[in-house]
Parts: structure tokens; C-alpha cells; sequence
């Protein structure tokens, strides 16, 4: 368990302790300040230098790590090997000591596959490796931003400052997260965050897009999904992938749409403060409706505009905490 | 000595390939080299039914001689190379092929001819010119034969011919993209699991195959509890039935994936801790025909792929002894036990005894009586040593035991008669 991410990769949300989640949500509250400065940019990681390494394309994603690698004055290397030589097959050991011998800090690695993180983390043990999403394992930042939005848009409510709340505002609440859990590194990484933050997580989907052995996840599984959204404080919606949905774990996406869609009907039945995240891009008119989707309940562009303060934070803590002369 | 009959301590003398010799006390004939086994087990050397020793094809992670000297130290006599090389082994002349390597080897070489044609699934394998060469097991290991109305016809065909089809029992759609069990594990870690169903639907379709087709089927690395359950109430039906175990299923289970190192990753898969535990009592028990190793070599690239790209399989014939010690009670290891599921259990899967009259081998799996064939092995109980894979006599070093404390080691091997491996060391 880590109490905190400095000097720490950032490969599973699991390895985070609540200590350590708090610190970064904190970390990136003061963040969102330098965001709003015309000069959007401070000395924090001077000389160092950041790789993003992604294996699988993903343009928001990698914007948002580079954009806040550089906000902290960080020299970013950015290798998009999805479109390159690196294919199915090739070596991650490789791949990997290639862009070591550039000489990086840290690499932020997206990978098609589950666990990739960790195992480049073994071949570059001296580099700070951060998780952009592998397989369908974990979004670790994607975790943190969602619980960063959920804590910044609750004590807003309230009229205080979100780090002032450390996690007291997850204390009882109640999280949805709904769709295809089986195959999504968000919802594992949602759920992660959500529960060492102490909400109480609930989960609901077509049996077919739970993962297997849900039962020993620390949640509730919800079968009515009218009844669950009447509960909920917070939902978590999941992109449905077409390919699943047409036919091989559920009949078709417009049936998906009938049983768990979050359509204006069952909007109607949300608490009048509940919070509605999608991790976007959202196929709209299958698991949300156009018009939730636009409704103020939405967070969806603040869990966009969450991305770079939280990342800011994640590179700034598991940077500063490595040998490197004049940080110590 | 561990004959068939009891324990006993005395001398033995093999002369021209044979057991010439066995009493209390022996002199030492002139010119005779002594193999100092006080302390030890002497018994018949072991049999592996399940080698993928890569040649032809895969040369570069093990050849038929590297592995034979890997066997050699691993105490075996006799391996059973199995068929998913690159060309698979679907004919009498590939068959030809691989026991004239295997001449030449360590240790004597026998060939698993494939069911199929090329391992596809699809028509029969010329099973009975390769049974003219000799082969008594038929197999597709690397897949299970989906088709059940193959698998049917493979074994009235086979029971025609009185030989022994092998199965890897996974059923390919239902394990399809997975990479470890499936399980509360595979489900945290977003890894596709290849769910125990997906072997035991496969074990329940042909014994039922078996009953119906009269055929002997042999169940390769079983490795669930309820595989075993369904293996032993068949054979207490009267189904002919065998069944195997590899040593990484009763020695490893799924939580040494949580790290995604490729390094745990086999087909089938690493199960739950209750499944080794039932694998283990199995064998103690003697439910269990043989341990077999699925030795499986592969270059080390290609462990540095990512999990779900990585080849399966681990290295077996080093360590398998040690490790059925280990299983087995080590201090409490009855020795008959330990030579059943090691030598005289593959040697009847195989049909390679003295009594099988195989036509290309000598007599393994024996009871030390005079007259024998000479394939014998000391293993040394109260040696205690640690892995260390650069230590490693064959090709690959994709061993997941790197750093263990074993329990009992090969101290020689003889195989056909010729000291291969003496004081632990290749001769
Ligand atoms: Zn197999």
C-alpha cells in the first residue's frame, strides 16, 4: 500500500491508500490555480524530463498528460508507437530501454494490454512509470480526476475548498457506475478510488458485462437499475463499445439502451443533486441520452477540465521525490 | 533399491545395457565404474509423457538433443515428445524423423503422432502408419479437438489400432483471449480468463467419448479439482481412462500472475489454491497415472511480451522430480508413490515396459529385476539445493522455480544402459 506518490509510480489505483488519493486530489486543487493564470506554467520539473509512450492511440489522453508535463515546465518526449514500427508482438523490454537510453524521468505509457505498466516498470527501475490506461486493467488518473470533479463539484456546494474536505465528502455516498464493467480499466480504477475514499460504490449492468466473480469486488451489484438510480448520489456512466453490443454480450445496443441506457425517463428519477460522469467519448443516444448528457447534473466537460490539474499533480508527486541534486 | 515389490538395500550391476546383477552385496567386477548411492533411492528412471522439445521448428528454444540432456539431469530415461512442432508431427515420416534425433540423444526419444492433420481439427492423421513406427500416443496437445464428432471417430479409429489418444482438454471458445484462470484474480487484474469450465466441459465430453467408443483417452495436465473428480469416478466405472499432472499445477497457483510476469503463464492455467491443494492430495493418494512436465521451452523475448501476448509454458524436466518429492510429504514421500506417477505410471500411459514389447524402445518403468533393461535413476532425498535458471541444461530459461529451496536431486541417470549423468553432472 502507498501512503503517498512521491518518489512512487503510478501503476494501480489499488496500491493507493486514502492518504496517498487525498494528496493528489490536494495536490491538484492547487494546480487548478496556475490553470487560470495567463502564464499557465511554473518551474516544478525544470530539466526533468517526461516520455509519453502510447500504444494505442488515444489524442485526449495524451494532450492532457503532455499538456500538464509541460505546464510544469517539463521537457516531454512524445512517441505516439501506435502508428509506428511497434506492433503486436514486438518486445516491450525493448521498446522500452530504446526510450530509457534518451535519458527520462518518467514515461506515461497507454498499452492495449493489462499489466503492461507493471512490467515496464520492472525493465526501468530507476524511471517513474505513470499508468494512462493498460488493457482493461486500470486508468489510474482517470480514477483520481472523476474523484476529483465528484469532491471539487460537492464542496463548491457547500462553499468550501475542496482540500479542506479531504475525503469527508465521500463519506456515504452513494456511487453508480453502470455498463460495461467487465471490460473497462475506468471502472476498475472508479471503483478503486471511490472506496479508499470511503463512498459506498454500487454497481449495475446485463450479467453478461459484469466481470467475472463480481461478487468478491468491494461493492454492491444492483439488479434493479431504476431502483439503484433513485439511490444514487453520484453515476458513473461506461462507454458500451458497438462491437459489444451487437450481439455478442448483448443483443443489440438498442436493447442495452431499453435495460440500463440512461435515458430523459429515468433521468427523472435521479436525486435532484445527483452528479452524472462519463469518461467520455460518449456514444450518445446508447448509454446516455443527448439530453442528460447536456443537462447541468452532467460533469462530463469538468472531468475534461479536471485532467491536467490532476495529472499536474500525479507527474509533480511521483517526479519531485526522485534522486535528481537540487530537488533534494 | 525401490523394486516393485519393496525396499531394499543392495547392489546392482548392469552389464551390456541390462540389469545383470542384484544382491545384498555385489564385488566390484574389473573395469567397473561405481555409482556410490548410499542414501539414495534407486528405482526405475522416469518417464516423461509430455516434452515439447521444439524440434523441427522451434530450434532456437529447444532442440530433441538439448532437451534429452535436460531430461538426462532431470533423471528420465525416456521422453514422449509431443507433436505441435512446426511441421506438427502428422506423419510416418516425421515420426521417422524425430526418432532418428532421438537416437543420438541422451535419452531415449518416443513420439506423440498427431490426431489430426496438421493439429487442425479437421481429418484423421495416418494414426496407424505412425502406430507401424512405433507411436502408442496420439495427441493435438498445444489444442484440445473441438469437434466432438472428430474426437468420436479419433477414438473408434484409435481403439481399432489399440493405442491411446491424449487430450489437452480446453475448450477453445470458451477460453478464447484468455490468459489466466478466470477468477476473482483475472477479474482484477482485466486479464481474459480461461474459465475451469473451459477444461472440465472438454474432460466430461470424452469420457463420455470413451465410454461410448470403448477407446483409452489419457488426460493431459489436469488441473482443477473437478477434472480429477470426474478422471477418477470414470475410472471407478470402468472407463479406461488415465490422467497426468504437471508440476507447475500442483506447485503454483493463479496468485503468482498478480505481478503479469509472462514467466506464470501456461495452458491451462495457473488454478486456485484449493485446486493444487486437491492435485496434491490426488497424488498422494495415487489417483493420478503420472506426473508429466509439459516441459515447454521458449526463447526468453518472448516472456518479455506483454502478458496476454506471451506465449504459454514453462520449463519441467529439471525440476519435476524434486518437486513430486515436495508434493508427495518429502520426509513422509513414499517412495513406491514417487516411482508410480514418475516412471511406472508414463511408462503403462506410454506402453514403453519391458512387457509392452514396444517395438523401437527398451523397457522403462521396470521393477529392477535381472534381465532388464538398464534405465534407472539415483535420486538423492536429503539434497537440498536452490534453482538457479543459468544453471539450466537445456536451451530456454523459462523456469518460474528461479530461486526455490528444493528437496531431493538426481544424483545419475542411467538411460539404455549408459551412466548419462553421473554425481549430478552431464557425463
Ligand atoms: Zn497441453
Amino acid at each position: 500500500m502507498i501512503d503517498s506518490l512521491r518518489g512512487q509510480n503510478l501503476l494501480d489505483l489499488g496500491d493507493l491508500s486514502r492518504d496517498a488519493i487525498v494528496e493528489v486530489l490536494d495536490a491538484a486543487e492547487s494546480f487548478v490555480e496556475v490553470n487560470r493564470r495567463t502564464v499557465k506554467k511554473v518551474p516544478a520539473l525544470k530539466g526533468r524530463v517526461v516520455a509519453s509512450l502510447f500504444f494505442e492511440e488515444s489524442t485526449r489522453t495524451r494532450l492532457s498528460f503532455e499538456t500538464a508535463a509541460k505546464r510544469l515546465s517539463a521537457d516531454v518526449l512524445s512517441l505516439a508507437v501506435a502508428s509506428s514500427s511497434v506492433k503486436k508482438g514486438e518486445s516491450l523490454r525493448d521498446t522500452i530501454a530504446t526510450i530509457d537510453a534518451l535519458g527520462i524521468d518518467a514515461v506515461v505509457l497507454r498499452h492495449r494490454s493489462s499489466g503492461a505498466a507493471r512490467q515496464v516498470s520492472r525493465y526501468v527501475p530507476h524511471v517513474r512509470v505513470i499508468n494512462a490506461g493498460d488493457g482493461l486493467h486500470q486508468h489510474p488518473t482517470q480514477g483520481l480526476l472523476d474523484a476529483f470533479t465528484v469532491r471539487r463539484t460537492l464542496s463548491e456546494r457547500r462553499g468550501v475548498s475542496g482540500a479542506s474536505t479531504g475525503a469527508d465528502l465521500f463519506d456515504g455516498l452513494h456511487v453508480l457506475i453502470v455498463g460495461d464493467i467487465m471490460h473497462s480499466r475506468v471502472a476498475r480504477s472508479d471503483v478503486d478510488a471511490y472506496t479508499a475514499l470511503g463512498a459506498q460504490v454500487h454497481v449495475c449492468a446485463p450479467a453478461t458485462l459484469l466481470p467475472a466473480e463480481v461478487a468478491t469486488w468491494p461493492v454492491t451489484i444492483d439488479e434493479d437499475f431504476d431502483d439503484a438510480l433513485s439511490r444514487a448520489d453520484v453515476v458513473g456512466l461506461l462507454r458500451l463499445q458497438h462491437e459489444r453490443g451487437s450481439g455478442v454480450f448483448v443483443p443489440s445496443t438498442a436493447e442495452y439502451t431499453m435495460t440500463h441506457g440512461l435515458t430523459l425517463d429515468r433521468a427523472r428519477r435521479l436525486k435532484p443533486d445527483a452528479l452524472i460522469l462519463h469518461p467520455g467519448p460518449m456514444n450518445r443516444g446508447v448509454e446516455v441520452d443527448s439530453r442528460v448528457a447536456d443537462l447541468p447534473a452532467s460533469l462530463v466537460t469538468r472531468q475534461v477540465a479536471s485532467g491536467v490539474p490532476v495529472r499536474m499533480a500525479v507527474l509533480f508527486l511521483s517526479i519531485v521525490g526522485t534522486a535528481k541534486g537540487e530537488d533534494q | 533399491m525401490i523394486g516393485k515389490d519393496g525396499v531394499e538395500q543392495a547392489d546392482l550391476l548392469v552389464r551390456e545395457g541390462v540389469v545383470a546383477d542384484r544382491a545384498p552385496s555385489l564385488g566390484v567386477p574389473v573395469g567397473a565404474h561405481v555409482v556410490d548411492a548410499t542414501g539414495c533411492w534407486v528405482g526405475p528412471a522416469f518417464v516423461d509423457l509430455h516434452a515439447h522439445l521444439r524440434e523441427p521448428g522451434g530450434e532456437a528454444a529447444e532442440t530433441i538433443e538439448s532437451g534429452a540432456r535436460a531430461a538426462a539431469i532431470g533423471g528420465y530415461s525416456l521422453v514422449v515428445a509431443m507433436a505441435n512442432t512446426e511441421p506438427a508431427i502428422d506423419s510416418a515420416a516425421l515420426v521417422e524423423y524425430v526418432l532418428s534425433r532421438g537416437s543420438r540423444a541422451r535419452v531415449e526419444v518416443a513420439v506423440a503422432g498427431a490426431i489430426t492433420v496438421g493439429r487442425r481439427g479437421e481429418s484423421l492423421a495416418p494414426m496407424a502408419e505412425m502406430a507401424a513406427r512405433g507411436v502408442r500416443l496420439f495427441s493435438d496437445d498445444g489444442d484440445g479437438v473441438q469437434d466432438p464428432a472428430v474426437m468420436r471417430r479419433a477414438m473408434l479409429y484409435a481403439a481399432g489400432l489399440g493405442v491411446r489418444v491424449a487430450e489437452h482438454c480446453e475448450d477453445a471458445r470458451l477460453v478464447a483471449g484468455g490468459s489466466m484462470n478466470e477468477g476473482a484474480l483475472s477479474s482484477r487484474l482485466g486479464l481474459v480468463g480461461r474459465p475451469a469450465m473451459g477444461e472440465e466441459l472438454m474432460v466430461l465430453r470424452d469420457i463420455e467419448l470413451a465410454r461410448w467408443t470403448g477407446a483409452a483417452i489419457h488426460f493431459l495436465h489436469l488441473s482443477t479439482a473437478r477434472s480429477l473428480a470426474m478422471v477418477v469416478a470414470a475410472r471407478r466405472e470402468g472407463v479406461n481412462v488415465t490422467c497426468e499432472v504437471a508440476p507447475h499445477h500442483f506447485t503454483l497457483d493463479e496468485s503468482a500472475c498478480a505481478d503479469f510476469d509472462p514467466l506464470y503463464k501456461v495452458n491451462p492455467p495457473l488454478r486456485r489454491a484449493q485446486d493444487v491443494a486437491a492435485l496434491r492430495a490426488a497424488l498422494v493418494r495415487g489417483e493420478v497415472d503420472a506426473v508429466a512436465t509439459d516441459h515447454a521451452p521458449h526463447p526468453p523475448e518472448s516472456k518479455d511480451l506483454p502478458f496476454d501476448e506471451a506465449p504459454a509454458g514453462v520449463l519441467g524436466l529439471e525440476h519435476a522430480a524434486a518437486l513430486t518429492y515436495e508434493a508427495l510429504g518429502s520426509e513422509q514421500c513414499d517412495p513406491h508413490r514417487f516411482f508410480d506417477v514418475l516412471s511406472r505410471g508414463p511408462a503403462r500411459v506410454a506402453r514403453v515396459r519391458h512387457e509392452d514389447f514396444y517395438p523401437r524402445h527398451g523397457g522403462h518403468g521396470g521393477a529392477l529385476h535381472v534381465g532388464e533393461d538398464a534405465n534407472l535413476v539415483v535420486f538423492d532425498p536429503s539434497s537440498r539445493w536452490v534453482v538457479d535458471r543459468d544453471d539450466l541444461h537445456g536451451r530456454s530459461r523459462n523456469t518460474p522455480y528461479h530461486g526455490r529451496a528444493m528437496r531431493g536431486r538426481v544424483r545419475a541417470t542411467i538411460a539404455r544402459g549408459v551412466l548419462v549423468v553421473d554425481e549430478g553432472e552431464l557425463t
